[in-house]
């Protein structure tokens, strides 16, 4: 089982999930959050002074996968999240060992 | 100085409508009977003063709106209180101290006692003095308004409150008596029709004091001249609350002309709407393309200010100039508010909403311009009008600061600032999403 973190642009975000349903992904975990890359945010003026914004608004997205969908979903994100301008995010994928769905209790990719 | 003889045959039948008397015809007269004078004076008054207090409500969101989301219900309170107290100090001893017993073109300040609101048979004149006491009351709070955003974000809330007892009580009725109290300014033929100096300076006088003397923010201005800015929680109620004084200002100015008895006086408050409002339109024009030339960027709170320098620029004289006139006294005052807010930065004056660049220096400009459209008014009297009222205000209210800030103290501790005003002053967060009220069940 892999767990799949992607950090994408905020307008991305409805063309992702189109394409994760359309191979098959269930489930989702989606929540704003904010950061930066290499390009280090950008600068914005209030009232007369300059300021830095460090941290853009991105949106994270978490998938807990069986390791055949895991490859694809990858794939799917890549291609689906991809503007082509800085900024378009990354994907993180990590081992997963367990999962257990709370209602019944059952554990592994059976909970998935 | 009113004299509009070409309206004398509408004003013959305007008043015979209104007495419903053929004698009016006969007699040819443009005067309306008193009775009907003194109804339409009282409602002018209470039509005028309505506006000017939802004044309150424009400052508030206009403040709220411009602090972050964490001093927000401090702001509010704040505001709701300060209008409170001017409302209960005008009448213990303000009105009075204004109006009563001001000796005429010499007095420096009237009876301090409390205003008696005659019994409906015995009250003579000619308006409602109840009219008169309300439409009064709330500049005197719009004075009080302007002093709370500037020092918003850090200033404890009691040592507040008593500043604007007295602000409201003893420092605005003083020397107000000395202009609309027929004292020694207006001796002096000085001349400021709806207060830019008497209501919007004095306001930004105490304003700059209280700023000076309470300090900046925490973090706002960093080493080596670095200015960080802070922005605010809400464009949308900043723009609201705009709107509403923009609105509330018909009636500040409109209502200044003090009567609406006769044909001369209806069209008196008419050309003043006309001129607010073009010279409020055109702080915002100036602002937006000044910004937008200089940071190649427009900013919106910048055209907030400029929308209310303008409005502060033509209250000193609303009536006398020419539409373009305003137009350019208007302008300039935006003009103002985008120069002096990064200079005040640079001298490391925290002002929160730009009190200061609006209601101080665009009060000024719009006092010493007076000359230029009415005749009855000097350079000279309007220097001296805004020097003396500058001094008696700067000195007073400073002292009332510094008096506090070394008894009871004037600013909140720099952990409950960081932590901000919400919780540790007010105990009800503005928004509280993450606390209780917004996630419980």
């Amino acid at each position: 089982m892999k767990y799949i973190i992607s950090i994408i642009k905020p307008h991305r975000l409805e063309e992702v999930r189109t394409a994760l349903s359309a191979i098959g992904v269930e489930g989702m975990t989606v929540s704003e959050v904010k950061g930066h890359g290499r390009q280090k945010g950008h600068t914005e003026i209030y009232r007369g002074a300059e300021y830095e914004v460090s941290y853009l608004p991105k949106i994270k997205i978490e998938l807990a996968l069986e390791d055949k969908l895991a490859a694809k979903a990858v794939e799917t994100i890549t291609e689906s999240g991809r503007t082509g301008q800085i900024g378009d995010g990354k994907i993180f994928v990590l081992n997963l060992d367990s999962a257990v769905r709370i209602r019944t209790g059952e554990s592994g990719e059976e909970a998935l | 100085m009113k004299l509009y003889q070409k309206f004398a045959l509408t004003g013959v039948l305007a008043t015979a409508a209104i007495a419903g008397s053929d004698a009016a015809f006969a007699q040819a007269s443009t005067e309306a009977p008193e009775d009907v004078k003194y109804i339409l004076s009282s409602l002018l008054f209470l039509i005028g003063g309505f506006l000017v207090m939802f004044m309150a409500a424009g400052f508030a969101m206009l403040e709220a709106g411009l602090v972050r989301s964490k001093n927000v219900s401090m702001q509010c309170l704040k505001n709701i209180a300060l209008y409170s107290v001017a409302g209960l100090m005008f009448w213990v001893v303000g009105y009075n101290l204004m109006y009563e017993g001001v000796v005429a073109d010499t007095g420096w300040m009237g009876t301090p006692t409390p205003k008696v609101i005659p019994a409906t048979d015995a009250d003579a004149g000619s308006y409602a003095a109840g009219s008169d006491w309300f439409f009064q009351m709330v500049f005197c709070a719009a004075t009080a308004s302007i002093v709370s955003g500037t020092i918003a974000e850090r200033i404890k809330f009691w040592p507040f409150i008593i500043f604007t007892a007295i602000l409201t009580g003893i420092i605005y009725p003083i020397q107000g008596s000395w202009e609309w109290g027929a004292g020694w300014l207006n001796g002096i033929g000085f001349s400021d029709f709806a207060g830019s100096t008497l209501v919007h300076s004095t306001g930004g006088w105490a304003a700059l004091m209280g700023a000076i003397i309470l300090g900046a923010r925490a973090g706002k201005y960093g080493e080596n001249g670095r200015i960080n800015p802070i922005p605010g929680s809400s464009i949308p109620l900043a723009t609201l609350g705009t709107f509403i004084l923009w609105f509330g200002w018909f009636g500040f100015n409109g209502g200044s002309q003090l009567a609406m008895g006769t044909i001369s006086d209806a069209s008196s408050v008419s050309r003043i709407f006309v001129n607010t409002n073009l010279a409020a339109a055109a702080g915002v024009v100036v602002s937006i393309i000044l910004t937008q030339v200089l940071y190649k960027k427009m900013d919106v709170t910048l055209a907030l200010n400029g929308a209310l320098a303008g409005l502060v620029a033509i209250t000193a004289e609303p009536l006398t100039p020419s539409p373009i006139m305003a137009i350019m006294i208007g302008g300039i005052g935006g003009l103002i508010v985008v120069f002096a807010v990064p200079m005040l930065d640079k001298l490391k004056i925290d002002d929160v909403v730009g009190a200061i660049p609006v209601h101080l220096l665009a009060g000024i400009w719009g006092t010493m311009v007076v000359p230029l459209t009415n005749s009855d008014a000097t350079f000279y009297a309007q220097a001296v009008g805004v020097i003396a009222v500058g001094i008696f205000v700067s000195v007073s209210s400073a002292i009332v600061w510094l008096i506090l800030k070394a008894t009871i103290g004037i600013r909140v501790s720099p952990e409950e600032e960081l932590e901000g005003l919400d919780k540790g002053e007010v105990g009800v967060e503005a928004y509280p999403e993450f606390a209780r009220g917004g996630s419980a069940i």
